[in-house]
């Protein structure tokens, strides 16, 4: 099929306009958590001038950082710009829905998963180890029950093609399915641990025994700290608009008209500044948890994503 | 693609969440949570069968509603966390070893529950006869529970969960059991729990908890 050029162009401006605001989403999260917690809470594009700090700071390296050391920053970020460029942000029906493959997108995030955890390793420090280790741990258990809602989302739709599913959802209208009510609930515990927030581990600690995340980039500095921060905001804002599309694909601009588009953009934007103050509202409620808790919580996100896959098949596929 | 009318929505969502509640029970360790567990599946069930009444306008479905509500969400509950008070088990948290396992387990039972009724599921007509997978399998849960745990609470709790399931199984499949047979099932079960009490106290009694795995070491004298 051929496209015109327009959109093209529409397909890269969402992507960029995906990569721009995903530190927006963190800054609203942060804004909203001040707000749950009664503290000042810093302006919504502080994660911009941290960004732009970093960028300008010089990089130090370790003496023993090999090439794979200084190259992860840009392959993770690579990994998840493409990533971001699978995800229908404002419209669907655009070029790049050839390759929004939801395992495709699975194989992204685990890509730069397994980079970032490498350089963890790479450098040769306890707590980057430690911080790779862990977040292994965390991901082979947090994997199997992602994939799980994948299958149960392309058994309904019929394609594992996340634009095809969306037309799918947006043609069949509102219909309660039990076997999402299961998935969105399990992707979200999933979309916690995965990113990084807080039950799991926490985007803030500098308390180096309950640091994942913030263990294996403890070495990075500079332009490399920045690349791999906007990286990870990259990657929550992926997990908040896949939710958000999944599960709530109402608005989406299905042609490309000026006033779908915007009525696109009005629409995912209320639709992730609700997911925050959800996600807000959840994390100033709970502390963080034991690491030996994690594969519980997990295994929890797990059981509702199967729940959810056998409900569709026992409940729904016949009717 | 049929439009899928609303009752039927409803009918599916309230069947998963029945499920829900029964692998909640397998993975709850605390008692009044497990209790507590078992008066929201009572409430579900109650729900469901107050819904059945209202789309097939079969108002003793009402009665056995509000049957359902009042012993197996408040009154069994009530009278089960009476005696956790009274055996002085509040604090209680039972060890569960290999939950993961037990869980993964409840999940292959279900899928076997469904292969099961697979023949039933065809001759059916009913927009409901998928449920009576769910219902089976949430008896299959039940007798788990009783297999896998070891405090004679947790077990009762286990029993009621199959009774819970079969009821289920009767609502949403048949639209319900003739009156005087479910009148009959619901005081039956009463009277069980009420039995169970007695036997809770004549078993602690007899050996000083409520562990049956020891009632297996029948040495006496035994430190």
């Amino acid at each position: 099929m051929a496209y015109p050029l327009t959109a093209w162009a529409l397909a890269l401006l969402q992507t960029l306009l995906f990569i721009a605001s995903a530190p927006l989403l963190c800054g609203w999260v942060k804004r909203v958590r001040c707000a749950f917690q009664n503290r000042a809470s810093p302006p919504l594009w502080q994660p911009y001038r941290d960004l732009g700090k970093l960028f300008r700071k010089s990089v130090i390296l370790a003496e023993e950082a090999s090439w794979l050391f200084r190259a992860t920053p840009y392959i993770v970020l690579a990994a998840m710009v493409l990533a971001a460029a699978v995800i229908p942000l404002i419209a669907v029906n655009l070029p790049t829905d050839a390759i929004a493959d939801v395992i495709v997108l699975v194989g992204f995030l685990a890509l730069g998963r397994f980079f970032i955890a490498l350089a963890g390793l790479d450098i040769g420090t306890a707590f980057g180890g430690i911080g790779s280790s862990r977040e292994m741990m965390v991901s082979s258990l947090a994997e199997p029950a992602m994939l799980m809602a994948v299958f149960t989302i392309s058994m309904t739709a019929s394609s594992t093609n996340l634009s095809t599913a969306m037309h799918y959802l947006l043609q069949s209208g509102l219909v309660l399915r039990p076997s999402f009510v299961f998935t969105a609930a399990g992707l979200m515990m999933v979309a916690v641990a995965e990113s990084g927030r807080l039950p799991v581990d926490n985007p803030a600690t500098h308390l180096e025994l309950t640091m994942i995340h913030e263990g294996m980039i403890l070495e990075y500095s500079g332009r490399h700290l920045a690349l791999i921060e906007w990286a990870s905001e990259i990657k929550f804002m992926i997990y908040a608009v896949l939710i958000a599309d999944i599960f709530l694909p109402w608005g989406i601009a299905t042609r490309v008209t000026p006033w779908e588009l915007l009525s696109g953009v009005v629409a995912i934007t209320v639709k992730l500044a609700l997911l925050a103050v959800l996600l807000g509202a959840v994390e100033s409620g709970l502390a963080k948890m034991r690491l030996f808790r994690v594969p519980e919580f997990l295994n929890l996100a797990f059981l509702l994503c199967l729940l959810g896959l056998l409900s569709h098949i026992i409940l729904e596929v016949a009717i | 693609m049929t439009p899928v009318s609303l009752y039927t929505q409803a009918i599916l969502m309230l069947a998963a969440l029945v499920l829900f509640t029964s692998f909640a029970l397998l993975a709850q360790a605390r008692m009044f949570a497990l209790i507590r567990l078992y008066a929201w599946q009572g409430t579900l069930l109650a729900v469901t069968t107050a819904l059945v009444a209202w789309v097939t306008h079969q108002p003793r479905l009402y009665i056995s509603a509000l049957l359902t509500l009042g012993l197996k969400a408040l009154l069994i509950p009530w009278f089960l966390n009476r005696l956790v008070i009274r055996l002085g088990l509040q604090h209680e948290t039972e060890v569960l070893q290999g939950n993961s396992l037990i869980l993964l387990g409840a999940a292959a039972l279900t899928v076997f529950s469904y292969y099961v009724v697979m023949p039933i599921v065809q001759l059916s007509t009913l927009v409901t006869r998928n449920v009576i997978a769910v219902s089976l399998a949430v008896i299959l849960l039940g007798l788990l529970l009783i297999i896998v745990r070891r405090k004679a609470v947790t077990q009762v709790v286990g029993f009621m969960c199959m009774e819970n399931g079969l009821f289920f199984a009767a609502v949403a499949s048949t639209y319900g059991m003739p009156m005087v047979v479910e009148l009959g099932v619901a005081f039956d079960v009463l009277v069980a729990s009420i039995l169970f009490g007695v036997f809770f106290l004549h078993i602690r009694d007899s050996i000083d908890s409520l562990d049956v795995d020891r009632l297996n070491q029948l040495r006496e004298g035994d430190d």
